[in-house]
């Protein structure tokens, strides 16, 4: 029985970078996101950045830690988009943060960071 | 003011001193008196009306109107069984059967009616019975299982509803009225007509006109047949006496209170007796208006007038309180599956009235309004079709806004939809049982923000009686809450405006096998193009999973969009747990597990250090796991034979059982090979909600099948199925839906009761708070999976096998494919690297969560209704 985890290197049609602590850095192929579930990033800082791919091909990274429970989950929650801006809930307790500003949108005055992120 | 407390006695424990206790109870009274009840029956008080409903699988149990723990709650002392038998009111004092003696301030008679049978010869043979308690039916049953025929002496509302009965236990049924038509009280000539025409369709031999002269014994001595005043003969095997009944007033004549003429204690509007102690209430009273109601909704108005009387502390606070001065005796019923209604003058006899008529009598409907000259309505009779019922009795005194013939066009014949519930007066009384308005049921909206059905059920009482108000409730619950500026948006969420079962449809019959698709095409405008919701898109990914087979789509959880779908949980076929790792729970089918199977899980828990748990559904629980070790571990697992357990999923989670009669000593049948062919039928089918099960081999139920969405519970004969029980939140026992069914009819009724509800419930909603919300509840529901009234049975079995046929565990399949385990990292540049926050402290020789690593601003947490919704 295979248990193999390595990530893919299928020929990508782009490549994706996260900017973090002023350099872009090249996490992955745009061919291993799937439209609309994100990914955990491991930044070269030790951070943890939660990158999605929208159905329109754009691509999205926010901090991965929900901070309403500490846990570093939000790669793992639902996409969706409301007014046109994509947003993740947190698999947690549910609460959704704008992919754009990072901003709760069930709670103002909670924020996530937001890393710039692009196809190249 | 004497010093000790004051003893009320209530004689008869039946629907009506029921609601009087209640009454008691909700006034105060039962914390400063002792309450004490006579009662004759074995049983506390049932719901009578309901009564026939014992021939169609409602336990005696399931009848009871007593909540439990309601006599404990509020001191009352109740004796089952033990009838008063004399009043002595000098010395107010009851003497009950038992020999006991009762001292009371306050008596109150309840005692109902008894069946009145005509003298006529042979009356007491053996085979002879009255249909009025539990004990009859009983008696019925038993003695109707060695009988072929059975005729019922009475053609009006109880005969027909005996008669029904009588055919219900297979036997040939004649029904003999002395009156020239059926229901000669409620029903005019032609109502008659279409009625009588109605019930010999349904293969009841109707005799009218006719008087019942003796009835003649055989060799054995028992029933053997009928002699009519016409001359002939009717054999028959069995005699049910249903000619009315008489109010028990035995106990009041003898200890010299006054009775009317035909029967029945004398009251005034407060319900009191010529003697200031003594109260009379329900069927055994004549009402302040001179009349005797052989009705429930009466007897309540009366219970409430006692009840506020005794609760007054002085004469003033008294006379303010509640009276009944006369009670309207509309009625609507269904005999024998015939709609059947009466109200207000039915017969026309105010001077000058007319009748405005509808017959169809091929269909079987008679309709008939008496209308006053000036155009008020004064009453009616419907039969066949008895639906616009709920809006005409309440219009009854009105001149209603549109012509009284086209309030009686069948709905679709150009009929206007202007006589809804929105042309009721604010007066107008909407729920008879409990004479309940409109306006009340719109205050219950407005002021006591109830937003559904149910609730305005509980706030107000109605539609808890005999339920044939729940229509017209509902739409006026509707109405209300549109007016009140709820828009009542029955959409999915912001990105679709149709409800999770309209969705079903569409995708069903679309063929529809992509979210994008079925959001791009019928999606609420402004979010078609987008990506959807957190709400809609495993709700979607739900529907295409368990409609997979039918609609040509991928039924593995993990493929394509559908990957991009599922909450986290499905995702990783696994429960996230508070620290970011994840739980694993194996399959246990039916809790039987072997113990080579317990030291594998034993050995994998160990070597990948989770903590293990033994759950609340028979099995066990691996907590602690990171994404990579996911397919490490289900690898040992699967070769194990393990397979998934679907914890993560809103699917099939356990069929619990008990040991059942292998070991048991009581136990009737296999409950654990029941539950283990359930558990591997219903395994990964995805529904609106979790589903679980148990089965229990006999009826101690140590399973607690009935806390389940569907359980099972062996008898001798085979096995009873009770749908829409509940733990959690919001208990609910589960109803028996059939009874003494095979394996096969068993597992047949559960198919198709399991994909009605995935067509038609809504998201996140259980099978409990499906059966209560659904129009008709569980009698609708039984039509629809036992009597098929609606043709869906066989596509409903056939989306069953298809699952069934289309079954993989999805462990294994994902195990067997390099291209989906590759999604189990915790980092995707960094796929060997695990996630360094997700980490562990000791805890009683175990572990659990460091949360202190993942410590930060502290953030105040919604609550888990919040959450889930
Ligand atoms: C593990 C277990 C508790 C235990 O240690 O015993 C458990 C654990 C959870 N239950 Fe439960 N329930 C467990 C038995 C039950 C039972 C008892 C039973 O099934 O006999 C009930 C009451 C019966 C019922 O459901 O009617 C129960 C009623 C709930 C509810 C309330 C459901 C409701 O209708 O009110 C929730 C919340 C929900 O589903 O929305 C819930 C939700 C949960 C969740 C999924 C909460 C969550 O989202 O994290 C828990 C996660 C499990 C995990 O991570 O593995 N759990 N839960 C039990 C697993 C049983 C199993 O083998 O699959
Ligand atoms: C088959 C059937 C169908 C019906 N359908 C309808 C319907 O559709 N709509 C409707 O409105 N009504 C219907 N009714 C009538 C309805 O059931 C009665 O109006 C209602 O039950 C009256 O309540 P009650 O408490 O006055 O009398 P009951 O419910 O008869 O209760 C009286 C109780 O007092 C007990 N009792 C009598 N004497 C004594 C004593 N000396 N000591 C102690 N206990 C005593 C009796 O055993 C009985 O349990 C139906 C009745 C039957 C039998
Ligand atoms: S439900 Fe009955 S058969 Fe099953 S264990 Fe309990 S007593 Fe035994
Ligand atoms: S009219 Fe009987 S429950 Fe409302």
């Amino acid at each position: 029985m295979t248990t193999t985890t390595t990530g893919r290197t299928t020929p990508t049609t782009g490549r994706v970078e996260v900017r973090a602590s002023g350099a872009w850095t090249r996490v992955c192929g745009l061919a291993d996101l799937v439209p609309g579930r994100g990914v955990a990033v491991l930044l070269p800082d030790g951070r943890q950045a939660a990158l999605f791919l929208d159905r329109h091909g754009a691509v999205h990274a926010i901090g991965n830690r929900d901070p309403f429970s500490g846990a570093y989950v939000l790669s793992r929650g639902l996409l969706g988009s409301r007014d046109g801006r994509p947003f993740v809930a947190s698999p947690v307790l549910k609460q959704r943060f704008d992919l754009v500003t990072g901003v709760c949108l069930d709670d103002g005055s909670v924020t996530v960071p937001v890393h710039p992120a692009r196809v190249v | 003011m004497t010093t000790t407390i004051p003893t009320i006695v209530l004689v008869g424990h039946g629907m009506v001193g029921q609601r009087f206790l209640e009454s008691l109870a909700d006034r105060g009274v039962t914390g400063r008196a002792r309450v004490v009840v006579l009662c004759e029956e074995p049983r506390p008080a049932y719901d009578r009306v309901r009564l026939s409903s014992y021939f169609s699988g409602t336990t005696p149990e399931q009848l009871s109107v007593v909540e439990p723990g309601f006599m404990e709650r509020h001191g009352v002392e109740l004796r089952l069984g033990d009838p008063a038998v004399r009043i002595d009111r000098g010395g107010r004092t009851v003497t009950a059967r038992s020999g006991a003696v009762v001292p009371y301030d306050t008596l109150v008679l309840a005692t109902g009616s008894y069946p009145f049978v005509p003298p006529v010869p042979g009356k007491d043979t053996t085979g002879c019975f009255v249909y009025r308690t539990v004990e009859d039916l009983l008696a019925i049953e038993e003695y109707a299982a060695g009988a072929t025929c059975g005729a019922v002496v009475g053609g009006g509302l109880l005969g027909l509803e005996a008669a029904g009965a009588l055919k219900g236990l297979g036997l040939t049924t004649h029904v003999v009225e002395f009156a020239p038509r059926l229901m000669p009280v409620q029903v005019d000539e032609g109502g008659g007509a279409a009625l009588r025409r109605t019930v010999e369709d349904m293969g009841v031999v109707v005799h009218t006109g006719v008087g019942t002269r003796e009835i003649t014994a055989g060799p054995d001595g028992s029933v053997a047949a009928m002699r009519l005043s016409d001359g002939s003969s009717l054999d028959t095997d069995l005699v049910v006496f249903s000619a009315g009944v008489r109010p028990r007033d035995e106990l009041a004549r003898d200890c010299g209170l006054p009775v009317g003429e035909r029967g029945g204690v004398v009251v005034d509007e407060r319900c009191r007796t010529a003697d200031p102690h003594v109260y009379a209430i329900g069927e055994c009273a004549q009402a302040a208006d001179g009349r005797v109601y052989g009705l429930v909704a009466p007897g309540y108005g009366m219970a409430l007038a006692a009840a506020g009387a005794i609760a007054a502390a002085t004469d003033a606070e008294r006379a303010r309180g509640p009276v009944f001065t006369g009670a309207d005796t509309s009625t609507r019923l269904k005999l024998l599956g015939v709609d059947v209604a009466s109200f207000g003058d039915a017969h026309g006899a105010a001077p000058g009235s007319l009748d405005v008529l509808y017959s169809d009598s091929r269909a079987g409907v008679y309709k008939k309004l008496v209308v006053g000259a000036d155009g008020t309505l004064l009453g009616g009779v419907l039969v066949g079709d008895a639906d616009a019922y709920g809006t005409l009795r309440p219009l009854t005194g009105t001149v209603p806004a549109v012509p009284p013939e086209q309030l009686l066009l069948p709905a679709g014949a150009d009929a206007p939809a202007a006589a809804g519930p929105s042309a009721l007066p604010d007066g107008a009384v909407v729920c008879s049982c409990h004479n309940v308005t409109k306006g009340a049921v719109r205050a219950a909206v407005a002021e006591h923000a109830c937003t559904d059905v149910p609730s305005v059920k509980k706030c107000t009482r109605a539609g808890t009686g005999c339920g044939s108000c729940v229509r017209t409730l509902t739409a006026l619950v509707d109405d209300e809450l549109a007016a009140g500026g709820t828009v009542v948006d029955k959409g999915l969420c912001g990105c679709f405006a149709h409800t999770r079962a309209e969705l079903h449809e569409i995708v069903r019959v679309g063929r529809i096998t992509s979210f994008t698709r079925l959001l791009d095409e019928h999606g609420r405008q402004e979010a078609r193009g987008g990506e959807g919701c957190e709400v809609c898109r495993p709700t979607v990914a739900s529907l295409l999973a368990s409609l997979a087979p039918a609609v040509g789509a991928s039924g593995y959880v993990l493929d394509g969009e559908q990957a991009a779908l599922q909450d986290t949980n499905d995702h990783f076929l696994a429960n996230l747990q508070r620290n970011g790792s994840y739980s694993v729970v194996p399959r246990v089918p039916g809790g039987e597990i072997t113990p080579e199977k317990l030291i594998v899980i034993g050995e994998v828990a160990r070597d990948f250090g989770l903590y293990t748990k033994i759950t609340g559904g028979q099995r066990i629980d691996l907590f602690g796991a990171r994404v990579e070790q996911l397919p490490k571990i289900w690898a040992r697992l699967v070769d194990a034979g393990f397979e998934s357990g679907h914890a993560y999923g809103k699917s099939l989670r356990t069929v619990k059982s008990c040991v059942g009669s292998t070991w048991c000593r009581y136990g009737v049948q296999d409950s654990v090979r029941m539950a283990i062919d359930l558990e591997l039928r219903y395994r990964g089918l995805r529904s609106p909600h979790k589903l679980k099960s148990a089965v229990s081999g006999c009826a101690r139920e140590c399973a607690e099948a009935r806390g389940k969405d569907f359980g099972v519970i062996a008898t001798s004969n085979g096995w009873n199925l009770y749908v829409g029980g509940n733990g959690g939140a919001d208990p609910r026992h589960a109803d028996l839906l059939a009874q003494d069914l095979d394996d096969t009819e068993l597992v047949r009724l559960i198919d198709r009761f399991l994909m009605f509800y995935i067509r038609t419930a809504d998201r996140l909603e259980r099978t409990s708070a499906w059966l209560e919300r659904i129009p008709g509840g569980l009698e609708h529901v039984r039509d629809v999976v036992v009597e098929d009234s609606l043709g869906l049975c066989a596509e409903l079995e056939g989306l069953m096998e298809q699952h069934v046929a289309g079954y993989r565990d999805e462990w294994a399949a994902t195990l067997d494919d390099p291209e989906r385990l590759s999604r189990f990292v915790s980092f995707v540049n960094a796929p060997g690297t695990p996630d360094p926050t997700v980490r562990f402290v000791p805890e009683r020789d175990q572990v659990k969560p460091d949360l202190e690593i993942l410590a930060g601003p502290a953030l105040p947490v919604r609550t888990l209704q919040e959450a889930s919704a």
